[in-house]
């Protein structure tokens, strides 16, 4: 009977888990509630995976509804994927949410932030499950109010204003969205994915379909922190708690992308409306700007949490550059660069977070010689900053390489030579974190550091430890990532 | 005695006909217009009046803080609970079809009916806690 | 006279647009938080009329089944409409609870004076 509900299992456990803690009023409670829920749901994941590859596409009406009528949960390779990414990153977080929100938040509101956590996770894992355009966006506002609450948190007064401005840009990203699907709705009178796809093939190419199709490219390129669109992302992620950041970072942005490619390839189709109209060659040049400014501006960032936001702008530069080449070995490069940020950035910003729970500041100035007396917290950084520049044995090297084969095949050499080039300046924004934390003597201050707890060194390890592991044997993130680029490409059957 | 007798009694005697309409939005919709967000809506409006007349601590003690931050998620634990319960006996989740298994229609009416309760539930209380997060700022 | 004609046919598309563009240019065009709200507020409604005006159909009534009636109204873009209010209001309430938070702890709610007065802390 569990077998047959997965699909809405996947999303009822964290939403129970959210209600549940926040009824308990105590923290510790909460925090077992939201380890459970994330376990629980991190098991569902890997079992609908499983499901999926066994069986094909899982098809799960709710409500007894049959789609195109009713909301249709439609699982295959491709947000199966998506969901294993989300719910194991937050499994693996939770634990090491325990002593650093104890440190970082007040007493009173440790249940609201578990709350918020698991109903962060509830949208996300809702987004990428559904399939119906109009479900879609409720998840995405679901996750997002959540995540409003989360950055506002956070331990400075900025966080209230990052919160605000990013409330106001979510909110227009998600608007435009919500336009363009009802100017789908408008047209075609239906909201299923699949029934979208079959009658806009349908359709004659029209200024209607077109604006569609514009307003959903915004919303979601809002989301997503699609370069001229980013504005709100490093404040966001530099202020929220540092569980909090990690979450974000690894998940949120990840979920838009699959999104994006969602819509454009399964629903709209490489020939409707992207063969019409060069945006595919718009999103490239946004893509390499992306992939250089915000990478050398990371570079001259002085704050550690600020720096890593900065470079997701980059990398999710990378992901875009996978849907602008359109091939399936490129989409292959976005999919598993999906599951290979996730995890170099969640060791990443989990390391720091570790050095700003023992520091009390994530300031370069601050921060020399803490790699001498955290060791392993900073090792793991510098995992996960190799694998940020793209070092070969990290997980870096096979999302680039992907991304290298792809536009090789294209006979795009120059965009290979970018594609390297850009991640030497990765080289320099990471270089300058690892000189100052192992390179320069500890001052007085910092010397009597030591590595965090180990419920927080223990996440942050898994992480960094999987960024080396899928570097080394990326026979089951790339296996995955293929066949799910594979589903995107088909189309709906 | 202050001068705004008027409105005070004006107030009390109005307080039972919103609540009075409210449980008629609620179970009217079934047949028309209205269903559990309206009528969760018009309660707190209710009790919105009241704490406008009578002052925030007054209504405080009528419905308490801690009974409205209780009242959200079990408003949605009653909503989500029906679908929980629908996948319980062998249908998928809010197929309120296995609530009756004689009749589609009753089953449908029986579903929505307990469904609205859980709105209901969630969006007066929601509401009373806008209220109250804005009304209960010192200034 | 066609081109007249042709706008007043769709003159509710013609309101939807211009709340949507007056909303947006509030929210970028003022400084003063709870103005910004307000206008991204008219935005957002700006979309329940997209959804809903092309719902009506003329000469058809409440989508209430009746022997007695033939033509119904589109039920399917209220039902959306009344969840995107229902987010419509929680962004609302979020963000107004942000800005009373935000003007307790920095005393002022306009956006140049308080990144003026950050960028004198940093």
């Amino acid at each position: 009977m569990i077998e047959h509900h997965l699909p809405v299992l996947i999303v009822l456990v964290p939403l129970f888990g959210a209600l549940l803690s926040s009824l308990t009023h105590r923290g510790s409670i909460a925090w077992g509630v939201a380890l459970l829920a994330t376990v629980l749901t991190l098991a569902g994941a890997i079992a609908l995976l499983a499901r999926v590859t066994h069986e094909g596409v899982i098809s799960y009406e709710i409500g007894g509804w049959a789609p195109p009528v009713g909301i249709e949960y439609r699982v295959d390779m491709a947000n199966a994927l998506v969901i294993l990414i989300v719910a194991s990153i937050a499994a693996v977080i939770v634990p090491y949410a325990r002593v650093s929100v104890a440190r970082e938040i007040a007493a009173d509101q440790h249940a609201w932030f578990y709350t918020m956590y698991l109903l962060c996770v509830t949208g996300l894992i809702g987004i990428a499950v559904t399939g119906d355009a109009f479900n879609a966006f409720v998840f995405l506002e679901v996750s997002s109010l959540a995540t409003y609450t989360l950055i506002a948190l956070g331990p400075s007064r900025r966080s209230l204003l990052s919160a605000y401005q990013y409330l106001i840009m979510g909110t227009i990203g998600a608007t435009f969205y919500i336009i363009g699907v009802g100017l789908l709705l408008t047209i075609t009178g239906t909201l299923n994915f699949v029934d979208l796809a079959a009658r806009i093939a349908d359709t004659q190419y029209d200024q209607a379909l077109l604006a569609a199709f514009a307003f959903i490219t915004v919303g979601i390129g809002l989301k997503l922190a699609l370069f001229p669109l980013h504005v709100w992302l490093p404040n966001a992620y530099a202020k929220a708690p540092s569980t909090g950041t990690a979450l974000l970072a690894s998940t949120a942005t990840k979920v838009a992308v699959y999104l994006l490619v969602r819509i454009y390839f399964s629903v709209f189709g490489v020939d409707k409306i992207i063969g019409d109209i060069p945006v595919l060659e718009l999103l490239l040049i946004l893509s390499i700007a992306a992939m250089f400014f915000a990478s050398i501006v990371a570079v001259f960032e002085k704050n550690v949490k600020r720096l890593l936001a900065y470079s997701s702008v980059a990398q999710v530069g990378y992901m875009i550059l996978g849907v602008s080449m359109a091939t399936t070995t490129a989409l292959t490069g976005t999919l598993v660069h999906l599951a290979n940020h996730a995890l170099m950035k969640g060791a990443a910003f989990l390391a720091i977070g570790a050095v700003a729970y023992q520091l009390g500041s994530v300031s370069l100035d601050r921060m020399k010689g803490v790699g001498r007396v955290m060791p392993i917290t900073m090792g793991c950084f510098v995992v996960a900053g190799l694998s940020l520049i793209g070092v070969p044995g990290t997980v870096g090297f096979i999302s680039k390489y992907y991304l290298v084969i792809a536009a090789f095949e294209k006979g795009w050499w120059w965009l290979a030579f970018l594609i390297v080039a850009s991640s030497l300046i990765a080289v320099f924004y990471v270089g300058r974190v690892v000189e100052v934390a192992w390179f320069s003597a500890p001052d007085t201050e910092a010397a009597e550091l030591r590595d965090p707890p180990l419920l927080m060194l223990v996440p942050t390890i898994i992480l960094a430890a999987a960024c080396v592991f899928f570097g080394v044997d990326a026979s089951l993130t790339a296996g995955l990532a293929e066949g799910a680029a594979n589903v995107l490409f088909g189309g709906y059957q | 005695m202050r001068l705004d007798v008027v409105l005070r009694v004006v107030t009390k005697l109005m307080l039972p006909f919103m609540l009075v309409f409210a449980i008629y939005v609620q179970f009217h919709g079934d047949y028309g217009p209205g269903g559990g967000f309206q009528a969760g809506v018009i309660a707190a409006a209710a009790l919105i009046l009241y704490a406008l007349m009578f002052g925030l601590s007054a209504a405080m003690r009528v419905v308490p803080t801690w009974l409205v931050e209780k009242m959200i998620p079990i408003g949605v634990m009653i909503y989500a609970g029906t679908g929980v319960v629908s996948m319980f006996l062998h249908e998928n989740f809010l197929d309120y079809d296995a609530l009756n298994h004689h009749s589609h229609v009753h089953a449908q009416e029986w579903g929505v009916f307990i469904v609205e309760v859980g709105v209901f539930v969630t969006v007066s209380s929601t509401m009373i806690a806008i209220f109250y997060a804005f009304g209960g700022r010192g200034r | 006279m066609e081109v007249l004609q042709a706008i007043a046919a769709h003159y509710n598309h013609w309101i939807t647009i211009f709340l949507m563009v007056a909303g947006l240019y509030v929210v970028v065009a003022r400084g003063n938080m709870i103005k910004k709200l307000i206008g991204l507020s008219l935005f957002q409604t700006s979309v329940y009329l997209l959804y809903i005006s092309p719902g009506k159909i003329l000469g058809g009534t409440a989508p209430i089944i009746d022997p007695s009636i033939e033509v119904y109204s589109n039920p399917l873009p209220h039902v959306l409409i009344l969840t995107a209010i229902v987010v419509g209001v929680a962004t609302l309430a979020l963000g107004l609870g942000l800005v009373v938070r935000i003007n307790e702890v920095y005393g002022s709610i306009e956006e140049d004076e308080i990144f003026t007065r950050e960028d004198d802390d940093e």
